[in-house]
């Protein structure tokens, strides 16, 4: 997902016995679904889990932005322009409330970002793909952003409180990003050229497997899920919701008069879900190290904004306190 | 010229010169020296392209020749492009963007003020909810203006290369040609807003701690009338891109 | 190191409600701040009026203190309107 493989920092799970007592009266707290607030006692391993998971959601937010800014001053009509300029926004929007949840826990957003920019956090794997035609930014907004919505939704009741309330708003805001997309797609299906049709097709080809990555791999190799899964920080495994999506996503596709880059998805009567086809892992783990087509691009491009307006920064900082200098004088 | 017609040069140039603003600005998404700043950055865009839309909407409905929006923004090359010379200037760096969008504020706020008095209601209406958001945009080029003026000796050094180097532009800010006379004479345009426009860059540029410049003097070169510098043969081939590549496709 | 304070947040989303906290900001000054959580939290006419605050001035009640700081109110029912019983005929009240 935006935040994917975060590390616990443990590998078996504590029974309440053999927890401290303040330890065993958090853990009834969130048995109990109430919400841990930034002031709360929590487990040292909880909130550095929290800070790795929102930072690098927050992190994907941000740098999620580029693969679409690279159409934005190519966007065909003054409506698709405006459009995917409000959705760049809101992910920019989206961004800011989750580092703003995640300073509730005593981070800091410029060292976060610094540890993003030197490469020692990941964002998330899907925006180390191209953007190759128009019609990807259909495809992201309808594969992307429905992932994360899948992926977001149940995170509106995590047990961290800044966190969940960050998702409540996102996924509000976020509700329009997808339906933007699909009908990108759609309007080039039903009213667009042979070549345009092509376009949207290519486009699904090569978003279909990454976004279904997006989730994370399977359960039985994703030693965290466990603690997360205690902490009710995650509330559903990662098979499961990728299950979900693919249920939710298919009639789209077929609706569209598309199809998958799978030879094996088909609906299964017996389960009542589809069963799909072998995810490529390697593809993956070879994307979050960093062997991808644009992962150094889209981090280099991030800090060199950042080390360009320091500059600006700098300038802001002095201005305000010459302002105060010259209020108290 | 018949008022109709120079109405529609008019429309154009309003439109034209928002739609490459807001081009500029695009071109700062994923670049911005902060979060904040993009934010604010996309923001203003956005404002700038539903303008651009609205003057377009007109034009078109004015021309009545099949053209809608779409086709005046994405289908007309640079020489039938009408907007000021200033806005399709390089983004360059931050001190370019500030000083660029504080002499189009200023000037885009004074005329749209005039216009919301405009006898053309069509324009009186647009330019009364333009004028909301381009208050704020001058409060905000403003509020940077003084911010890297006062700021830093970096700061005011980049300020003050930017003023330098985009000064020469603004004679189109500060002077009208004929269509410009013609339509206000009827009632219908802004004028010339020349003078109030000077006052309050002096005004922001003695406090930004720069030094105003003699009015710039005309040269051969004239956006309003779709002779242009070569920055803008650049910006369009990018942003028509697709309406171009593709006469036929709907998007 | 921070290059800008952290500033938080509160919204008062129409006319006659309280201010609400609803996140921060980051800003150089108060003036940015404000203009940054304009566009940040009332992109979508979420507000009528907006209050930041420089993170480091608020005083907080610890988190864990729930039980000295806030249990004591309540046992003093008295202080709901639900506590007096009345008869129908007045209940409106």
């Amino acid at each position: 997902m935006y935040a994917q493989q975060v590390d616990t920092g443990s590998k078996g799970l504590k029974s309440l016995d053999d927890m401290s007592p303040e330890e065993r009266h958090f853990q009834e707290k969130v048995d109990a679904e109430v919400r841990i607030e930034p002031k709360n006692w929590m487990p040292d391993g909880y909130r550095k889990t929290l800070i790795r998971q929102i930072s690098q959601h927050a992190h994907s937010e941000i740098v999620g932005m580029l693969p679409e800014g690279n159409w934005l001053t190519r966007a065909p009509s003054l409506k698709r322009k405006l459009q995917l300029m409000a959705k760049i926004q809101d992910e920019a929007g989206h961004g800011l409330y989750l580092y703003s949840a995640m300073e509730t826990l005593g981070a800091d957003r410029d060292e976060e970002i610094e540890k993003l920019h030197r490469g020692e956090v990941k964002f998330s794997s899907i925006f180390t793909y191209p953007t190759l035609s128009w019609a990807d930014m259909g495809a992201i907004g309808w594969l992307v952003d429905g992932a994360a919505i899948v992926n977001q939704v149940p995170l509106q009741r995590c047990s961290y409180g800044p966190y969940a309330r960050a998702m409540i708003r996102v996924c509000k805001e976020e509700s329009f990003h997808q339906r933007q997309g699909y009908e990108i797609l759609l309007t080039m299906m039903r009213e667009g050229t042979d070549e345009q049709k092509e376009m949207v097709q290519d486009a699904i080809n090569r978003f279909w497997w990454p976004s279904l990555m997006m989730f994370g791999p399977s359960d039985t190799n994703s030693p965290n899920s466990a603690q997360s899964m205690a902490w009710k920080i995650k509330r559903h495994s990662n098979d499961e919701l990728r299950q979900r999506f693919l249920d939710q996503t298919v009639p789209q596709l077929e609706f569209l008069g598309c199809t998958a880059p799978d030879p094996d998805l088909k609906w299964n009567e017996e389960t009542g879900h589809y069963d799909f086809g072998e995810i490529n892992w390697q593809e993956f783990f070879d994307v979050l190290k960093g062997h991808s087509p644009c992962g150094i691009e889209r981090i280099q491009q991030r800090k060199k904004a950042i080390d360009d307006g320091q500059w600006v920064r700098d300038a802001a900082v002095a201005y305000a306190e010459k302002q105060k200098a010259n209020d108290a004088a | 010229m018949k008022n109709d017609q120079a109405l529609i040069e008019y429309l154009l140039r309003l439109a034209d010169t928002d739609m490459v603003l807001a081009q500029r600005f695009c071109e700062w998404c994923g670049n911005a020296p902060a979060l904040e700043e993009e934010m604010a950055m996309l923001n203003a865009g956005l404002d700038l392209i539903g303008q651009a839309r609205n003057w377009y909407d007109y034009a078109a409905e004015l021309l009545d020749d099949g053209r809608d929006a779409d086709h005046l923004a994405f289908r007309r090359n640079e020489r039938e492009y009408r907007n000021l010379l200033i806005a399709e200037q390089p983004r360059g760096d931050y001190a370019v963007t500030t000083v660029k969008q504080f002499f189009f504020d200023v000037w885009h706020h004074l005329v749209l003020t005039r216009l919301t008095e405009s006898s053309d209601e069509r324009i009186a209406g647009i330019a009364a909810k333009a004028l909301k958001e381009v208050t704020y945009h001058r409060r905000r080029s403003t509020e940077w203006m003084l911010r890297l003026g006062q700021g830093t000796d970096e700061s005011h050094r980049r300020l003050a290369d930017a003023v330098e180097n985009l000064w020469r532009f603004t004679y189109e800010l500060a002077d009208t040609d004929d269509v410009e006379d013609q339509l206000a004479e009827a009632g219908i345009g802004a004028g010339n807003v020349g003078d109030a426009w000077r006052a309050e860059v002096a005004r922001v540029f003695a406090e930004a701690g720069l030094e105003l410049p003699e009015p710039a003097r005309h040269f051969y070169m004239d956006g309003k009338n779709g002779k242009h510098t070569e920055h803008l043969g650049f910006l369009l081939a990018e942003m028509q891109y697709l309406p171009r590549a593709y006469p036929d496709a709907t998007w | 190191m921070a290059d800008w304070t952290l500033f938080e947040v509160f919204v008062r989303s129409k006319h006659g409600l309280n201010h609400k906290h609803v996140g921060s900001v980051h800003a150089a000054d108060a003036t940015m701040a404000l203009e940054n959580a304009r566009e940040l939290y009332t992109r979508r006419s979420e507000g009528v009026s907006l209050w930041v605050v420089p993170a480091e001035q608020i005083t907080a009640s610890a988190g864990d203190e729930k039980e000295p700081f806030f249990d004591p109110a309540d046992d003093k029912v008295y202080r709901h309107a639900s506590f007096y019983k009345l008869p129908p005929e007045v209940d409106q009240m």
